[in-house]
């Protein structure tokens, strides 16, 4: 083929959303087969792997983000679905939740004062602007209802997801070390608190563990999640940094 | 077939939670009204259905490939990660620590208290 040839189909590909959803697809399933390859590596993380590779190959292409977006947004779209499929795994470990409601109830709305309180806390502290703050306080909850969560209290949308994402990969690589290390054994609560941390990401990571910590992990994600939506508005109105 | 009944079911689930939200104007996102509302469905139904367990379970089960094209997002704040790196990093590794730590404490101490109460309780 010839030079302009080369470049006429470059410029057709890299506007068609094709190319930003197969490289998507891609870099997932190379991180995650080198992370399978590592004997699942939490270092390894497939997630912080594959963005670190589409990253990498937007910025030699010099591909803006919106570009690569159009096509991977069917993707990022899923997460929607996904949160709803939540209901699922939270039917089936109902029974358990019943018996323990109180327990986990409380142990959830903890864990979410927690998160919220500590990064919006520590990053005030540190000089972080405003808008810096209010992006990172919904930063422990799924991707969808942070962003959703990031939108009404004045955040950006957009940041809180890198926050949601590098949060998620930190409790995936340290959870279960962190767990080992203070000895907690049940996987109720390695799970519960694995949810409440980290999101999906550290709920996948619970998934390899073992059904119990997912289940949990799981639960605890869709718990949180509706937690923090209802009280980070008005949390931060205490704290005043909402009006 | 069955996965598309499912996947349709999810959707709906999500467009009644999205049109609720707009409707009340609660603080909640759409798709987290969606899941509570299919929740209580299926608690009120007593059963769940081939269809949607399958669907959920291939979504679940790729969960964290949804989350990349919002990580790659991050090349968009470059410039304000690299001049608030040092409260944005230190804020993610502690708070996320910290959160795993207290969450688990809280529960186990929580789930010790339970049981001293039921075995008084004999």
């Amino acid at each position: 083929m010839t030079e302009t040839g080369l470049s006429t189909l470059w410029v057709y590909l890299s506007a068609s959303p094709l190319l930003g959803l197969i490289i998507t697809l891609l870099a997932y399933i190379v991180s995650y087969r080198l992370y399978e390859a590592a004997n699942r590596n939490p270092l390894l993380n497939p997630v912080a792997l594959a963005m670190l590779i589409l990253m990498a190959l937007l910025f030699v292409t010099d591909t803006p983000y919106s570009t690569y977006f159009e096509g991977a947004q069917f993707v990022h779209f899923l997460l929607g679905p996904a949160t709803v499929a939540l209901a699922v795994p939270l039917y089936q470990q109902f029974s358990k939740l019943r018996a323990l409601w109180p327990v986990i109830l409380a142990s959830i709305l903890i864990g979410v004062f927690m998160a919220t309180t500590s990064a919006v806390g520590i990053a005030w502290l540190l000089g972080g602007t405003p808008e810096t703050l209010l992006s990172l306080a919904p930063k422990s909850v799924t991707t969808p209802v942070a962003m959703g969560i990031s939108e009404t209290i004045g955040g950006l949308p957009s940041l809180t997801a890198v926050m949601v994402v590098v949060t998620g990969i930190l409790g995936a690589v340290f959870g279960t070390r962190i767990f080992d290390v203070m000895g907690i054994e049940r996987d109720d609560v390695r799970g519960l608190a694995m949810g409440v941390a980290a999101h999906g990401i550290g709920t996948a990571r619970a998934f390899q563990v073992s059904h119990q910590m997912g289940a949990f992990s799981g639960l605890a994600m869709a718990l949180s999640a509706v937690a923090t939506a209802l009280l980070l508005p008005w949390l931060l109105g205490i704290l005043g940094l909402v009006s | 077939m069955s996965f598309l009944i499912g996947i349709t079911v999810l959707l709906c689930y999500q467009l009644i939670g999205e049109v609720l939200v707009l409707l009340s104007g609660i603080p909640v996102p759409g798709p987290v009204v969606g899941m509570v509302l299919l929740l209580l469905t299926l608690l009120v139904r007593g059963k769940s259905a081939e269809s949607l367990d399958g669907a959920s379970t291939s979504l679940l089960s790729h969960l964290s490939l949804l989350f990349v094209p919002a990580g790659v997002g991050a090349m968009l704040h470059f410039q304000r990660i690299g001049s608030e790196w040092l409260p944005i990093s230190v804020a993610l590794v502690v708070s996320t620590l910290l959160t795993l730590v207290i969450t688990a404490l809280v529960m186990r101490s929580l789930l010790r208290l339970r049981a001293r109460g039921e075995s008084a309780n004999d």
